[in-house]
Formats: C-alpha cells, sequence, structure tokens
C-alpha cells in the first residue's frame, strides 16, 4: 500500500521528513564559534545588588540572573558551602537539598512568628483531593487512623507489662 | 500581587502579597500575564526534587501576557504587545545561542553552566521568579518573546511556549525515517505531543507507554496511535521487542523523566532515599527497547546528581543519544506554520482551567492525575 492510503488520516504525515536532516538537533547549527571561548560581545550586565551564588564552573555572574531569594540564615551558610564545589560534585548538590529542606522548616518558624500559622490543608490542595478523589482520601484516612489505634495499643500494652 | 508561593514539597500558597517584578537590567520587560500552565517539570520542583529551590519562589515557565514595561535596550517589543514567551531564557549573542541551542545559554544562569536560565525553576536554573502570578520579569525581551499573531488562539499560542516546542524536538532528535517504530515512554502533554509529532517526520507506527488507563486513551485518540498499559505487559521491553519482531523499536523517546513509576528499585533509591537523582526506569526501558543502532531521545528532566542506567547496553548496542532541553525560540516559525495549517491543534490537550488563586488545587489535580487531567492553564 502507498503511504498515502495508510496514513493519509494523519494530518501533516511526513510534511517534516528529511533525510538530508541528519544529523539533526542539537548537532546541526554548529558554527565553530566555541573556539572563540568566552571572547564574544557580552550582553549589558545586570548590576549586582544583592548576594548572587555563581557555579565555580564559570568565572563570574551571567549578564542577567534571578535575584530573588538571596541567600539566608542556616540554609544559606549551606548553600554558601554548597557553591564552593563544582556541579560534577556531590558536596555541590547533597548540600543544597538538605538546605531547601532546613529553609523550610526557617519559613515555618518566621510564619509562626509573624503569627500566620500556614492552612496546610489549602496549601496542599486536599480539597481538590477530597472533591476528585474522595475514597482514597477516607482510605487514607482510614490507615492513618488504623496505624495509630496500632501503636497507641502497642504502647499500652507494654506499660501494662511494665 | 496574586503569584503561586512555594513553600516545601507539595506546600503551595496563592499569595496575594507578592511583590511586583521590576525591570533589573536594560534588556528586561515586564509582562502581565494572561494564561500560564503547569508543566510535568514543575511537578519535580512541587515534589522537592530540584536542588536549590528555595522558599518563596514563584514558579511557571509557560506563559504568555501583554508587555506593559520595557527597559532602555528593548527595540523590537513594545507596550501593548501580546506576547508567548518562550521557557528559556536566551541571550541570543553567545557561541550556544549562535547555534540555536536557546537552552543552552551561558549567559542567563549563573547558579549552573549545564543549563541555561528558565523562568520559575529554581535557582539551579537561574533564580529568576517564574509566570504563575499576574506579573513576571523577563530579561532579554527582544531575543525569546514572540508577538501573537492575530489569527492565533491564545490557548495554542501558551501550548508554543514549551509543550508544542519540546514534544516536536523529541521527535526531531529521534533522527526519525520514513516508516519508522517510534515508541514514547510516558503519555503526559509531552508525551502524547511527541507521539503526535513522530507522524510529522513520516514515522510508520507510533507506541505510547504509560501506566495510566485515562492517559492512554487520550494519547490514542489525540496522536491515533497504539497505547499500551505497561502495568498489563509483564515486561515491557520483551513486549516491544515481540512486537517489532525482536528487532527492537527504531527509534525510542524518553518523556517521563525522573519520576517514573515501574521499578520498585528504581522508586526506593531514586524517588525515596534520593540516593540517585529520581528513578530513571523510563530511561532504562528506553535503552533496552531500541534496536541496534538506533536512537534514543530524551526530553525527560532528570536532576543532576546522577542516575541508574545500563550505560553498558549504549556501548554493546551502538545506540546514539540526543538529548536537550526544548530550544523553544529554534522552532517557533516551524511550528506556528503547523497550526496556522491545521496539522497540528495544541490547546486540543487543555482539559483543565483554574483561576490562579486556586492554584493549590491546580497542582494537585496535575500531581494525583485526578479528574483525568492531561493539562492545566491558570488564569490570574
Ligand atoms: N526537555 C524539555 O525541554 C522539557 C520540557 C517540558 C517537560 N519536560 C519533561 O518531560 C517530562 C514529561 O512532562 P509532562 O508534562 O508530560 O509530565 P507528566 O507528569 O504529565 O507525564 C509523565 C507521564 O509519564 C508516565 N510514566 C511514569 N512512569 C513511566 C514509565 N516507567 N514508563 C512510561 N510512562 C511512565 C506518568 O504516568 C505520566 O503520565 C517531565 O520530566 C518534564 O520535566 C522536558
Ligand atoms: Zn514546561
Ligand atoms: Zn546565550
Amino acid at each position: 500500500m502507498e503511504n498515502k492510503e495508510l496514513f493519509g488520516h494523519i494530518k501533516g504525515w511526513g510534511v517534516d521528513a528529511d533525510p538530508k536532516n541528519e544529523p539533526t538537533y542539537p548537532m546541526k547549527k554548529y558554527t565553530g564559534d566555541d573556539h572563540k571561548r568566552l571572547n564574544y560581545d557580552r550582553p549589558t550586565l545586570q548590576p549586582v545588588t544583592n548576594e548572587i551564588l555563581h557555579s565555580n564552573e564559570r568565572p563570574g555572574v551571567t549578564a542577567v540572573f534571578g535575584t530573588g531569594q538571596p541567600p539566608e540564615g542556616l540554609s544559606g551558610a549551606m548553600r554558601r558551602y554548597a557553591f564552593r564545589y563544582s556541579e560534577g560534585s556531590f558536596s555541590h548538590w547533597l548540600p543544597l537539598l538538605l538546605a531547601d529542606r532546613v529553609q523550610m522548616v526557617e519559613a515555618l518558624v518566621d510564619d509562626v512568628k509573624k503569627g500566620q500559622i500556614p492552612d496546610l490543608i489549602a496549601e496542599k490542595g486536599y480539597k481538590a483531593e477530597w472533591k476528585y478523589n474522595r475514597a482514597g482520601v477516607i482510605r487514607k484516612g482510614l490507615m492513618l487512623a488504623a496505624v495509630g489505634a496500632l501503636v497507641i495499643l502497642a504502647v499500652v500494652q507494654r506499660n501494662k507489662r511494665k | 500581587m496574586l503569584a503561586m508561593n512555594y513553600r516545601g514539597p507539595y506546600r503551595i500558597r496563592a499569595d496575594r502579597d507578592m511583590p511586583y517584578p521590576e525591570i533589573l537590567h536594560p534588556g528586561d520587560a515586564i509582562v502581565k500575564v494572561t494564561r500560564s500552565c503547569i508543566c510535568g517539570s514543575d511537578l519535580h520542583l512541587y515534589h522537592g526534587m530540584v536542588p536549590d529551590t528555595r522558599i518563596g519562589t514563584t514558579f511557571g515557565h509557560e506563559f504568555i501576557g501583554t508587555v506593559v514595561e520595557t527597559g532602555s535596550e528593548v527595540t523590537r517589543l513594545k507596550t501593548g504587545d501580546n506576547v508567548l514567551v518562550p521557557f528559556n531564557i536566551a541571550c541570543g549573542a553567545c557561541p550556544f545561542c549562535k547555534q540555536e541551542l536557546f537552552g543552552n545559554c551561558h549567559e542567563s544562569n549563573p547558579e549552573a553552566t549545564a543549563v541555561g536560565g528558565i523562568f520559575g525553576y529554581s535557582h539551579t536554573a537561574g533564580g529568576f521568579n517564574g509566570g504563575q502570578a499576574e506579573y513576571v520579569r523577563v530579561p532579554y525581551a527582544d531575543v525569546g518573546p514572540y508577538v501573537i499573531p492575530e489569527w492565533m488562539d491564545m490557548d495554542d499560542a501558551v501550548m508554543l511556549t514549551d509543550v508544542f516546542p519540546t514534544g516536536y524536538q523529541a521527535a526531531e532528535m529521534g533522527g526519525i525515517k520514513m516508516g519508522d517504530t517510534v515508541v514514547v515512554f510516558g503519555a503526559g502533554p509531552i508525551g502524547i505531543m511527541a507521539a503526535k509529532c513522530a507522524w510529522l517526520f513520516g514515522a510508520g507506527r507510533v507506541i505510547v507507554i504509560d501506566h495510566i488507563e485515562y492517559r492512554l486513551e487520550f494519547a490514542r485518540q489525540y496522536a491515533q496511535c497504539e497505547a499500551y498499559n505497561f502495568k498489563s505487559l509483564e515486561d515491557p521491553v520483551l513486549f516491544l521487542k515481540k512486537t517489532t519482531d525482536f528487532f527492537g523499536a527504531d527509534v525510542c523517546i524518553d518523556a517521563v523523566g525522573c519520576e517514573a513509576a515501574g521499578s520498585a528499585l528504581q522508586t526506593i533509591t531514586g524517588r525515596k532515599l534520593m540516593l540517585q537523582a529520581g528513578s530513571a526506569t523510563a530511561l532504562h526501558w528506553a535503552i533496552n527497547s531500541v534496536k541496534k543502532g538506533g536512537i534514543v531521545s530524551i526530553v525527560g528532566v532528570y536532576g543532576p546528581t546522577t542516575n541508574m542506567v545500563p550505560i553498558g547496553n549504549v556501548v554493546n548496542k551502538g545506540l546514539t543519544i540526543r538529548a536537550n532541553q526544548a530550544s523553544v525560540k529554534r522552532l517557533l516559525p516551524r511550528l506556528i506554520d503547523h497550526v496556522q495549517k491545521g496539522h497540528v491543534d495544541p490547546k486540543g490537550l487543555i482539559t483543565h482551567r483554574l483561576p490562579l488563586a486556586e492554584v493549590p488545587d491546580a497542582y494537585r489535580i496535575f500531581s494525583s492525575k485526578l479528574d483525568n487531567c492531561i493539562k492545566t492553564v491558570l488564569i490570574p
């Protein structure tokens, strides 16, 4: 059978087939400019107004960058430590992951200090879960309740034995 | 202003007190967002898998909007322009941008050299706040943003910021030849789009693998392909070998990334213990089910540390692996043409539309795959 008959029902079938397009992206547009290394006209540099950490695999910051959430507190110190190591090193990424969790606790403390108790039900989108997966929520709730009951039972038994 | 505010894994606020963005560089523009999407990539952030995702960050790399302010160097864009903004932040001048590797710009991400800047994608991708907000700062406004043609549907426009280009590039990097059998792992928006685009390159057979039944059904309809549930296949690799006369697929596409299901070992070491950068199950299957000399195209996102993949089989089978973040700007003219000619209907992937104020629920629906969700659009 001809391709037309086989694939006629698929809009646009084969319109981008091009055997000459090999090797395709990301190889296709090689210019040789790489050999000039960093000797290209850099864009205007964004002024650095707060602490921006940069990979030690480059000489400084890039021409633009985001300025939100500068490193602060314990998590900030961990991030500064992480950036002493290259992107090829676990010592770079693992402290960053850990710092993310530490910052979560720092943020929680901040919230509470401001008298703002996080609404976990809203934040975690449980309303949607309740609407579309009620059975699942109930199942999870029952399971948690069962585990809780077992723990209480075990503690009570243990205390009795003592 | 109202914006999404990340508070830790699985915790998000719709926060009305977030600061307005400012012009920080003469090439910047401020865009008033009219639509933004939630992406599978956002789920990696939401689940706390991406290092240096700082509390208080606003996510969102798929958005369109109206220019409300421009920096002194901006000449191409003007206030009032309706633009679609590629998810990559690219200078257009560095050697990588010159090669159209707009996802690998050397001047948009100080925190990491491996990847260019991405809107709302942690400090590992430059520390930029994203578009799940009322307003967003757009650097290099003359380079990336594309003025939306009058005739174009806004829903198509927002899908051109990531989903369509990424799906297309997944197929393109596969180097598909006429009549090839293409297997796509993942029936999320990206996988479904990759399957659809495989046909444009002349594939002879397109197979999608996932384990969520409603998504497989969606893929069959949208991409006119075969789709199989790996939960009902004892061994997906063996199944794919058998269905290709024990040869293997010509091209395999990984559109799953670091949160793959399907292997207890990978899930425990990757997603629970984080001993590797997520689970590499789909990539494992892709390498093992492609033919000798075949091509594996990876668009699924993995963390920067390391992953368990059968590299020995890559050597022994003589495989070519091609991968990258999508280079959106590079593909836009071609893809806009496909939309105009009706070859592809990107907006057809959108199943949910929620106000930005309900962003925590929107993430939950997409993350837990509730209510047959494929793609969600947020409206500020
Ligand atoms: N390279 C890029 O430029 C780029 C751009 C956008 C998205 N992405 C990445 O592409 C991936 C997919 O994005 P999405 O928006 O479609 O996400 P998604 O979460 O909606 O889809 C992922 C799908 O994979 C399925 N899946 C899980 N384990 C599987 C397995 N072992 N085999 C087959 N399927 C499996 C899931 O059920 C889900 O349907 C993500 O990793 C995302 O980060 C990359
Ligand atoms: Zn995306
Ligand atoms: Zn660049």
